[in-house]
């Protein structure tokens, strides 16, 4: 057996019909195309989420109320009021030095804020001084919330770029103008350094007051909405989580970490919840591709199965020159894999472009994996196989009688 | 001489539902090398049922059949494949050339079944076509041959395997009259060359080049006789 005769045979019969070669490869070039280019713009997000969360600080955690619980149903996290300023303070007491370096303790919701006649609903957030340094929030113009606003519980606001923007229009200088938060003046102090957009909670897009102010002017709570702790070191995480932990919960005179009114998570498990939801839906995405790549395969099985009814003549004159059944079936199923190889090859030409495209204008990192390349290769060789072996299978077991019979 | 065909009481029946049709009901006869054989009939007298049963595209019901003296009636598909290509060179009514490639691709075919290097069967397809005044159209395509060409070119690529026995299926019936003759004459100077044939037609003038002739009627051969013209020739 000659392969090389038999694969030049093959091309040759699929360029015979190149309009009807090009379409049914086109279900394969579609398919493999957009499962490329989901994959990589899916990797892009993902690094991009990644690089966005390991920018607000690799050392910080997180402390949240556990979502309160009203009739036995438990509300969305952050809703419960058991967090304390006195917690945050406990906890500075008790771990500064040794594992924490400082602790930001915080309020934060959406309130209603005017400027003149402009009306935004923007992320209100009372802070304390720390939070500056602790959530990596830079000063553009002006100063920063300092203790003395807290303790004096002072009516001073520190905005973010996107809030004066929208207040009071490109280019104007906010500081030392005027805003009302729940019809309460506040004098502007400062403006934050532009951060680009995060997701949750966007910190351009925010105003800071002092948390004093907040909680007993705005908000009306007692409470925290969350404490920001930074470690002192990113190796001792763990660690520092599980002794605030329980420091928290002896604290709150709770038993065991089961009943915690609180959870504490550090931006290793956010990433890894966005890693996980990134992940699933270009998993979820990549999968709808595929489907359209069964689609395609059921294309050139089709044409397969045309073209063995189109050649019945030929495979019976091929047998009566004496092609065994495994030859016929291996012309066959060549032809197919050829089809799909060519559509891969392109349909991976194709996913790149798009995904230099699509990532270009999403300003997300053009990467593209050499093991999706070598993935989509493996793939339309094996949509060739699996769609290719019936047609191939009724070739063969066409009767030579028959087959030369057949008009 | 070695016997070539031995076909001992052969009969073929096709069932078709519960209707059971006899196509040849007990058929015996002897081919030897060297031979040139016409099985003459008129249609539905079951000569085409005997072809395929001799050129191994077919199985008997019952009786025996011997190629070269092997009993071909015990063998499974692959090997019966291995027996067309290397022992019987088919010539049919339609040509049945690929109509892709060139005469000299489609004489050295059966070589891609039979292992041959590919070099050296282009060699050998180019004697052949040669051989049957094809060798200024090698490259042609079926399409631009007409009739009688392209059946020299299926004459060509009978010979491709050297076969015991070349087996023809009414090799004239899409010729024009004129050109019938010539393809009748590369039968038999191909048959003086030494090449065995088995040749099926229900035209006499054709049937008269052979030296013996089969007659056959309703699955039964019921005449046979040495060719006229040989008789002609020895009177």
């Amino acid at each position: 057996m000659d392969y090389k005769e038999i694969i030049s045979e093959a091309i040759s019969s699929l360029l015979l019909n190149k309009t009807r070669t090009g379409l049914a490869a086109l279900g394969v070039i579609i398919g493999i195309g957009s499962v490329i280019a989901l994959i990589s713009l899916g990797q892009a997000s993902q690094k991009a989420v990644e690089n966005q969360i390991q920018s607000l600080g690799s050392n910080l955690l997180t402390i949240s109320p556990r979502g309160a619980s009203v009739g036995g149903v438990q509300r969305a996290g952050g809703t419960g009021t058991t967090l304390t300023l006195d917690d945050a303070l406990a906890i500075l007491k008790q771990f500064r030095g040794s594992l924490v370096n400082d602790v930001s303790p915080e309020f934060s919701g959406r309130r209603q804020v005017t400027a003149g006649r402009k009306n935004i609903n923007t992320q209100v957030i009372g802070v304390y001084p720390q939070y500056a340094q602790i959530r990596k929030i830079q000063i553009d113009k002006g100063y920063f919330i300092s203790t003395r606003d807290v303790e004096g519980m002072t009516r001073v606001a520190v905005v973010g770029p996107q809030v004066a923007i929208d207040l009071f229009g490109e280019g104007t200088n906010p500081v030392g103008k005027s805003i009302r938060i729940e019809g309460i003046a506040f004098k502007i102090i400062g403006q934050t350094l532009a951060k680009g957009g995060q997701g949750f909670g966007n910190p351009d897009d925010s105003i800071y007051i002092p948390l004093s102010t907040a909680q007993k002017q705005i908000f009306g709570a007692n409470y925290l909405t969350s404490i920001a702790v930074e470690v002192k070191d990113d190796n001792i995480m763990t660690d520092a989580q599980n002794q605030i932990g329980y420091f928290l919960l002896e604290r709150h005179r709770l038993t065991s970490p089961e009943n915690a009114d609180f959870s504490i998570f550090s931006q290793a498990d956010v990433l890894s919840t966005a890693s996980s939801v990134t992940s699933t839906f270009t998993t979820l995405l990549a999968g709808i591709a595929a489907i359209s790549l069964l689609v395609g395969g059921i294309g050139i099985m089709n044409i397969m199965l045309v073209t063995v009814t189109e050649r019945t003549r030929e495979i019976g004159l091929r047998k009566a020159l004496g092609a065994k059944n495994k030859l016929i079936i291996i012309q066959f199923l060549l032809e197919a894999v050829i089809l799909t190889l060519s559509g891969g090859v392109l349909g991976i030409v194709l996913g790149i472009t798009v995904s230099f495209f699509l990532s270009h204008s999403m300003g997300l990192p053009f990467t593209v994996s050499l093991l999706s390349i070598l993935l989509s290769f493996g793939v339309s060789v094996l949509v060739g196989i699996i769609f290719g072996i019936y047609p191939a299978r009724k070739a063969s077991k066409l009767e030579p009688i028959e087959a030369l019979r057949y008009e | 001489m070695p016997t070539i065909i031995e076909v001992s009481n052969v009969r073929k029946v096709y069932k078709n539902d519960s209707v059971e049709t006899i196509a040849l009901e007990g058929i015996s006869f002897k081919v030897q090398k060297g031979e040139f054989v016409a099985i003459m009939g008129p249609s539905g007298s079951g000569k085409s049922t005997l072809m395929h049963i001799l050129g191994l595209l077919d199985k008997p019901t019952s009786g025996k059949y011997f190629l070269e003296e092997e009993d071909v009636s015990l063998l499974n598909e692959d090997r019966l494949a291995e027996l067309r290509n290397r022992k019987i060179g088919f010539v049919f009514q339609a040509y049945n050339l690929l109509p892709r490639i060139s005469a000299l691709k489609n004489v050295a075919l059966p070589m891609i079944y039979g292992g041959l290097e590919e070099e050296e069967g282009l060699i050998k397809a180019k004697r052949l076509l040669e051989m049957v005044g094809m060798g200024d159209r090698l490259l042609y395509t079926p399409s631009q041959l007409s009739g009688g060409q392209q059946q020299r070119v299926a004459i060509a690529r009978s010979l491709t395997m050297n076969p015991s026995l070349i087996l023809a299926d009414e090799p004239t019936g899409n010729i024009a009259t004129s050109q019938a003759e010539e393809i009748m004459k590369i039968f038999v100077d191909l048959n003086k060359k030494g090449h065995t044939i088995v040749i099926i037609t229900h035209e006499e003038d054709i049937a008269s080049y052979a030296q013996r002739i089969i007659y056959l009627r309703d699955g039964k051969i019921v005449k046979e006789s040495k060719s006229k013209r040989i008789v002609k020739k020895l009177v």
